[in-house]
């Protein structure tokens, strides 16, 4: 898995749970203890047995720790970088849903051998989606539905998100029923990212 | 006869949100919505397109009017005033009302453009690779961050582990950091050994007449005498350019010492060859012994055996002397 993706998940922890439950957790996971470079690769095992044991550490499911790192990824103070690029994919939370078609392109376009999940979108009309999410790891779609309750909280819209589990072909599936586009302000977004730091 | 369509301004402006229609006079008749944001408070319709834009590319023309009825001009310009935001674009002529059609984007510019006029998604059209190319460029640069915070890390590490070394990469011997460790060892265990400072003579000599390469092989022919003429347990250490410390424990007996010196000093005597060039060196060492000291001290020995090294070299070099216990 790609450092990027481990990293995170070593800054979810440290962020939200403090250094010394990194520190369990990465020994009872046997990764790096000093953590991950987030422009290396590693064995897809580590992030796995990563997950497992924060689960057990933290006494959650792994489908729960994944939403909670999938919401700090965008929501967290210090990975101002993703919620911007995300936020490129368009000016509305519907727009942004479609742009979620190519996320995988537009996430190669920046880190060649990074791979997030691929996302297929369906529009089905009266503000209802569906999302089907296919990944190396499992979990894909409980990360995404984080993702995307952050980002719908960032555009202000209201959303109902639901996770409606594994297609036939087995890939995880997510409804989105869109309740308001407009419910709240929701956070600005400037093109320019000096403009979106002086404000 | 070319087939043509009618557009209403709406669908002009959603296509072309930066474009300037004007009269055959230049005078500006209508201009798109982001184009005005980029003038805020100064209205631009109704004046001369030359007062407010400078025509950079072509570089010449006979009038604006002749200009701007070629079919398909491309065309570069920058505002007369600050900031002068580069433009591209291309003028088309229209029949009705006569004029041109001018269609504008930023190019290269538009990473500056964004920031001086706080554009959004919604200023450009849905077509516009703009965005596309924003975004790219803030993802190139997070991951420049990234990749710059490695680099600083592994360059610390190598430092730190340079630092943590106790081989000198030249010759593979012990280096000053490693000398330290083994003396205070062997003060510690009261173990009794001597200390051999051994600095080459006429070595500046071979770097400045045939250059540091064959400095540095002399270095390691040196270093390939020391270990062969001492014992496997003997600690050797190149402890500054041409400076060595050769570390003999359990070795005392001044005879054994003198031989020693002696073999070493007479290998060192015979030219080293480098590149079918000769280059003489020879060497000084100047011996301290532990047993000659109540209570032995590492800075002290070195000391010592640094100014009975001095005696040899102003007693005409090549030669060992022994240190007198202070």
């Amino acid at each position: 898995m790609h450092g990027l993706i481990n990293r995170s998940i070593q800054l979810f922890v440290t962020d939200t749970y403090g250094p010394k439950i990194w520190a369990k957790g990465a020994e009872l996971a046997n990764v790096p203890k000093d953590g991950f470079e987030a422009m290396l690769s590693y064995e897809d095992i580590l992030t796995e047995q990563m997950i497992n044991a924060f689960s057990e550490i933290l006494d959650k499911s792994p489908d729960m720790l994944l939403e909670d790192i999938g919401t700090y990824l965008v929501s967290h103070p210090r990975l101002q970088a993703l919620r911007r690029l995300l936020r490129f994919g368009g000016e509305t939370f519907v727009e942004f849903l479609h742009s979620l078609d190519s996320l995988n392109e537009r996430a190669r376009l920046a880190v060649y051998d990074l791979e997030v999940p691929g996302l297929e979108v369906f529009d089905d009309g009266g503000g209802s989606f569906r999302l089907i999410c296919r990944w190396r790891m499992p979990g894909a779609g409980h990360l995404m539905i984080g993702v995307l309750r952050a980002m719908a909280d960032d555009y202000g819209a209201l959303v109902l998100l639901d996770y409606t589990g594994w297609d036939r072909d087995g890939n995880d599936a997510i409804h989105v029923d869109l309740l308001d586009d407009g419910f709240s302000d929701g956070r600005q977004f400037q093109l320019a990212r000096k403009a979106e730091f002086s404000q | 006869m070319t087939s043509s369509i009618r557009l209403p301004e709406e669908t002009i402006i959603q296509l072309i949100p930066m474009h300037i229609c004007v009269h055959t006079d230049g005078r500006i008749r209508s201009v798109g919505p982001t184009l005005q944001k980029l003038r805020p408070g100064t209205k631009l319709v109704g004046r001369l397109l030359t007062d407010i834009f400078e025509i950079r590319r072509p570089r010449t023309f006979d009038s604006l009017e002749q200009l701007l009825s070629e079919d398909g001009q491309k065309l570069s310009l920058y505002f007369k005033d600050e900031p002068r935001t580069q433009l591209k674009g291309v003028a088309l002529p229209i029949e009705d009302p006569k004029g041109s059609l001018i269609a504008l984007s930023f190019g290269i510019s538009v990473v500056e453009a964004v920031e001086d006029f706080n554009l959004t998604i919604g200023d450009f059209s849905a077509t516009d690779l703009a965005v596309e190319m924003l975004y790219l460029v803030e993802a190139k640069s997070a991951v420049m961050d990234e990749l710059r915070r490695l680099n600083l890390r592994l360059q610390g590490a190598k430092l730190a582990a340079e630092e943590q070394a106790f081989t000198d990469s030249l010759t593979g011997l012990k280096n000053r950091r490693a000398m330290n460790v083994v003396l205070s060892q062997l003060i510690e265990a009261r173990s009794p050994f001597s200390i051999l400072h051994l600095d080459l003579d006429f070595f500046k000599a071979v770097n400045d007449t045939f250059g540091h390469a064959a400095g540095d092989h002399v270095l390691q022919h040196v270093a390939k005498v020391l270990l062969e003429e001492t014992r496997k347990d003997d600690v050797i250490v190149r402890c500054g350019g041409d400076e060595f410390v050769m570390i003999l424990n359990g070795l005392t007996q001044p005879e054994r010492l003198r031989d020693l010196s002696h073999r070493i000093i007479d290998r060192l005597n015979k030219p080293a060859i480098y590149e079918g060039n000769e280059c003489r060196i020879s060497g000084s060492i100047g011996v301290a012994t532990s047993t000659s000291y109540a209570q032995p001290d590492s800075d002290v020995m070195l000391r010592d055996a640094d100014n009975a090294l001095y005696q040899s070299k102003s007693d005409g070099r090549a030669r060992a002397t022994f240190a007198v216990a202070g």
